[in-house]
């Protein structure tokens, strides 16, 4: 019987392996050197923050993978020896394979900051990054203060999480201002309120120089290149981004480049080798995408992908239309298809921002045809269905305004705000769109 | 803001510590007279009875409600025992006249209401001459002392939004020393009410002015359940409100099922009884109102006039199309999480424990088992007391139906539903009574499963297995094994209380009654994917 390995029990990963099984009765193994049993990394947030226990981020009992013959190894993957098809672990035993999958995900960067290895310094990324933080960071007892460097999506959860068990928290951004790499400036600055309203002290525009320790090797204090300002702390999160988890394989015959290069297929330079998730670099970009995509889904799209082509249906990786979805504090954050943090050339934008100055939303859209391109919505939660259909069809903004009680996904009796968004586009573009009632047959018809 | 909440629970402590205490207050006995009126209001032929009583409790002596009790349940035992010695001896001596006179002396009930009955016109000290000073230092603090803890969470929780932070990090929430501490009272709680109500006879005597303001009567112990219970729904859905101040879900929901629990549960029965008609709740639909065919309800309601004709025509109509109707167009939310007396206290007191219940497949088979067998057992039980209401035949079979009644009555409607139902919250979550035994639950069940508009919309691809909405789901659904596979909930058991939506840092669940078709969506890849992917496997 054909051996599939997988290296990574992530999304990725993981789902490669439900949909191998789904299709065949290949043997799976998957080997990883973190934790027993997959668990959902997107959620060790709220462990720390104790809104659950780490049992609850797995979103399969342990028996499932014993019912579904899916072999769970722990251990770490040395080197592959792609030849003989054989994985050497760091303690020596060795496993065969006939195909090999590598999802082995991402690692936080680090740039060569002094100090980036003491103790009390750590990213937020895997199980041991919540045990250290949980060592370090208990209380605001034993942690006076810690500094997160880096405005992404790990540094404001990171940031919450903290404030979560009232331990004070600076938050070093290198940009002018939080995540303006991705979000245009009026949704970056809402987020920027927010998070100096939860009473965390950002700072924009610093970069840091280095990390002091005390006697025994633990962080005592960070240094702001800028200002040369010296913050005291106990713990420091290096949030700076991340990139493949790939160091593994230097050496190996597989190609590599930031991540493992794989083809649409992903399939890698080597014979029965794939890769898949956060460590698959595509030889040249998707559409718009990057080549190398760390989010949830595309993971697990890929696992859905490339278990198809393993069970002998070779398909093209081909991501549908882009969406992503995120939560800044109290915020939450939806985005289908593509708004930049700056309109191209031949894009116009239309922002509507509701009074709290806690929901918005920004839709993009092409200046000369007006067709819908991206919306970035914002404590407004919208129907994923909806926008995948419009940016299928290829409807215009006029068309998804008119529609936006189809698009609405809020919670029963949430007060809706379409009449004044649709208002205030007719009045800065001189139209009469009028708003359509609900109508649940649109919803549920098919692109 | 701190202080106040310290201070709050310190008054709440207080308050609860002196109405734990007022049971062992006061001092119980009856003069003659009292005493000759209580038997002859009661028709005992019994002499033994008379003097048994009289010796028991016609005293100076300052008899505690401990001593009162048990003097009273051995009077009644020793005439019982008389009587039955003589059924025995007039058994064995083939005397059929003399056995079968003996039977009217014998006196039935249960020994602890018995008790009770006489506690309530016996009772004498603290409590009694200082109804309402006493009813402030234990209602009046807890109440006060609740709200000092539960409102300055508006400004110590921070901004509206979802605030779970500690929940697992708690005693309290997390099954914790305070939990299990909990878990004792609320069981004590319970025993205490079902079966031991005279020990609890003071608190009783707390409520009497508030009972005879409404109904005209002096209180009874479910009087006080009632009031107790309304008390305690109410303080906790200030909570419910500050919690949830940014979900207007919530908010209309919590004001729902508060709205029906004062009004329907508490207020309209008690003044139905003021204006001698039977005590209805016209929200509680059979078979949750398990005893509502049961031969005495239906004698007392053809024996009301046309009022009682009205409720019991209300009673079936409601079981039989209202019900139904509202599952299809609104899922069993509209009873469960927005009506329901046993489903208000489970969203009030019981909200700060919903992350307690059992996510596993094996609790989701014990759940359907057990479910599914009290709804048969109500059933039959049903036909039964049917059947001897019809013919007029007190057994079936050779099976009393009186005996399956009060099986029924002491298992699932005392033990079930009360000591267990509200008694485990802290340990099994706040819907153990909604999820593993409310007999009307599972009949909204197979409705909202089969046939309604109600569902669970996932929104697409979004989901990333995050599991808030799996652990708080009050009952116990795992909500996220359909998330994270794009596909909508179309569950029996969901009571739509909208906490897996509210919980979601995604945006990926909405509660929404919608066209039938399509509502049950199984797919095995996202939207988000390759659309010939998608097309490919899920059109297999």
């Amino acid at each position: 019987m054909e051996h599939i390995v997988i290296i990574g029990n992530g999304i990725s990963g993981v789902t490669a392996a439900r949909h191998i099984r789904k299709l065949s009765d290949k043997r799976i193994t998957i080997v990883s050197a973190e934790t027993d049993y997959f668990f959902s990394r997107t959620a060790l947030m709220y462990v720390y923050m104790g809104h659950m226990k780490f049992e609850h981020t797995k979103p399969y009992e342990n028996w499932f993978w014993k019912k579904n013959r899916i072999e769970l190894v722990k251990g770490f993957v040395k080197n592959i020896e792609s030849n003989s098809k054989k994985l050497h672990f760091s303690d020596g035993r060795i496993l065969s394979y006939d195909k090999l999958i590598i999802a082995t995900g991402s690692k936080p960067n680090k740039f060569g900051w002094p100090g980036q290895d003491l103790d009390g310094v750590m990213g937020m990324y895997h199980k041991q990054d919540l045990d250290n933080l949980e060592k370090f960071a208990p209380n605001n007892k034993v942690c006076n203060r810690a500094v997160i460097v880096g405005g992404g999506l790990i540094g404001i959860e990171l940031a919450e999480m903290l404030h979560s068990r009232h331990i004070p928290v600076t938050f070093l951004v290198r940009e002018s201002s939080f995540w303006n790499g991705v979000l245009p400036k009026e949704e970056s600055e809402m987020i920027n309120r927010e998070i100096l309203k939860s009473g965390i002290d950002l700072r924009l525009n610093v970069n840091l120089k280095e990390i002091k320790s005390n006697e025994n090797g633990t962080v005592k204090s960070i240094v702001i290149t800028e200002t040369g300002e010296e913050i005291a702390c106990n713990v420091v999160g290096l949030t700076a981004g991340v990139s493949p988890n790939i160091n593994f394989l230097k050496g190996s015959s597989i190609e590599l480049g930031r991540g493992v290069k794989v083809n649409r297929f992903l399939e890698t330079n080597i014979n029965d080798v794939y890769a898949i998730g956060d460590c698959a670099e595509q030889h040249e970009a998707i559409d718009q995408r990057r080549p190398v995509e760390a989010v949830w889904y595309t993971g697990r799209m890929m696992g859905e992908t490339v278990a198809q082509t393993i069970c002998g249906n070779r398909i093209e990786y081909k991501p549908g239309h882009w969406f992503n979805s995120a939560k800044f504090m109290d915020i939450e954050y939806q985005t289908y298809g593509w708004v930049w943090s700056k309109p191209k050339e031949n894009e116009a934008r239309f922002y509507w921002e509701h009074e709290s100055a806690k929901k918005c939303i920004h839709i993009n859209y092409d200046k000369k045809t007006f067709e819908f391109i991206g919306i970035n919505t914002f404590g407004i939660r919208m129907r994923h269905e909806f926008f995948d259909k419009i940016l299928t069809e290829k409807r215009s903004i006029e068309y998804v305004l008119e529609h936006l009680a189809d698009a609405n996904f809020d919670p029963e009796f949430y007060k809706l705000h379409e009449t004044k968004i649709v208002a205030k586009f007719n009045k800065e573009n001189n139209t009469d769109i009028q708003l359509k009632k609900k109508n649940w047959k649109r919803i549920f018809s098919k692109a | 803001m701190k202080i106040i909440k310290k201070s709050g629970l310190l008054l709440f402590l207080i308050g609860l510590a002196l109405f734990i205490g007022t049971i062992f207050t006061g001092t119980f006995s009856l003069n003659q007279s009292e005493l000759d009126d209580f038997v002859k209001e009661k028709g005992y032929k019994s002499e033994i009875i008379k003097v048994e009583l009289e010796k028991a409790i016609v005293t100076t002596e300052d008899l505690n409600i401990f001593k009162f009790s048990s003097r009273i349940r051995n009077a009644y035992k020793t005439s019982n025992d008389y009587y039955e010695a003589l059924i025995a001896k007039y058994d064995a001596e083939k005397n059929w006249d003399k056995k079968g006179e003996q039977y009217q002396y014998k006196i039935y009930g249960k020994p602890h209401s018995l008790s009770f009955t006489l506690a309530k016109k016996a009772g004498k000290g603290l409590v009694v001459e200082n109804t309402g000073l006493l009813w402030f230092l234990t209602f009046g603090l807890g109440i006060i002392g609740a709200l000092m803890f539960i409102i300055p969470d508006v400004v110590l929780l921070g901004k509206p939004g979802i605030k779970n932070d500690g929940i697992f990090l708690n005693t309290a929430t997390n099954r914790g020393w305070i939990g299990w501490s909990a878990f004792i009272f609320l069981v004590s709680f319970y025993i205490l009410l079902y079966f031991y109500p005279d020990l609890i006879v003071n608190w009783v005597y707390l409520v009497d002015p508030i009972s005879e303001s409404i109904s005209g009567n002096p209180a009874s112990q479910w009087f006080l359940y009632g009031f107790l219970y309304c008390v305690v729904m109410t303080v906790m859905a200030v909570r419910m409100y500050i919690k949830y101040r940014h979900n207007k879900y919530q908010i209309l929901r919590t004001t729902s099922v508060l709205f029906f629990q004062i009004v329907f549960a508490f207020l309209i029965p008690e003044i139905l009884v003021r204006f001698e008609k039977p005590w209805y709740d016209f929200k509680n639909a059979f078979p949750l109102d398990y005893d509502f065919f049961f031969k005495w309800n239906l004698d007392e309601l053809l024996s009301s006039g046309g009022f009682g004709l009205f409720i019991l025509v209300w009673g079936i109509v409601l079981t039989i199309i209202i019900v139904p109707i509202m599952v299809y167009f609104f899922g069993k939310r509209w009873y469960c999480s927005w009506v329901c007396g046993c489903g208000g206290l489970a969203e009030t007191l019981g909200d700060p424990y919903r992350q307690l219940s059992s996510k596993t497949l094996l609790s989701w088979r014990v759940e359907r088992i057990v479910i599914h067998s009290v709804l048969i057992f109500v059933l039959v039980m049903t036909g039964f007391a049917l059947y001897t209401f019809f013919y007029g035949a007190d057994q079936v079979l050779g099976i009393k139906t009186q005996t399956i009644q009060d099986i029924y009555g002491f298992l699932i409607g005392s033990i079930f539903a009360g000591v267990i139902g509200t008694g485990f919250y802290p340990i099994f979550g706040n819907r153990v009574w909604c999820r593993f035994g409310c007999p009307l639950a599972a009949y909204l069940g197979f409705i909202q499963r089969f046939k309604s508009r109600f569902r669970i919309t996932t929104n697409g691809g979004q989901c990333i297995s995050c599991g808030n909405c799996s652990t708080y789901c009050e009952q116990g659904i795992d909500v996220r094994a359909y998330a994270q596979k794009g596909e909508n909930i179309v569950r029996s058991s969901c009571v739509g209380c909208g906490i897996c939506s509210a919980v979601c840092p995604r945006g990926v669940l909405k509660l929404e009654n919608g066209p039938e078709k399509g509502r049950i969506n199984p797919t095995d890849i996202l939207l988000g994917n390759d659309v010939n992917l998608m097309e490919l496997v899920n059109n297999k």
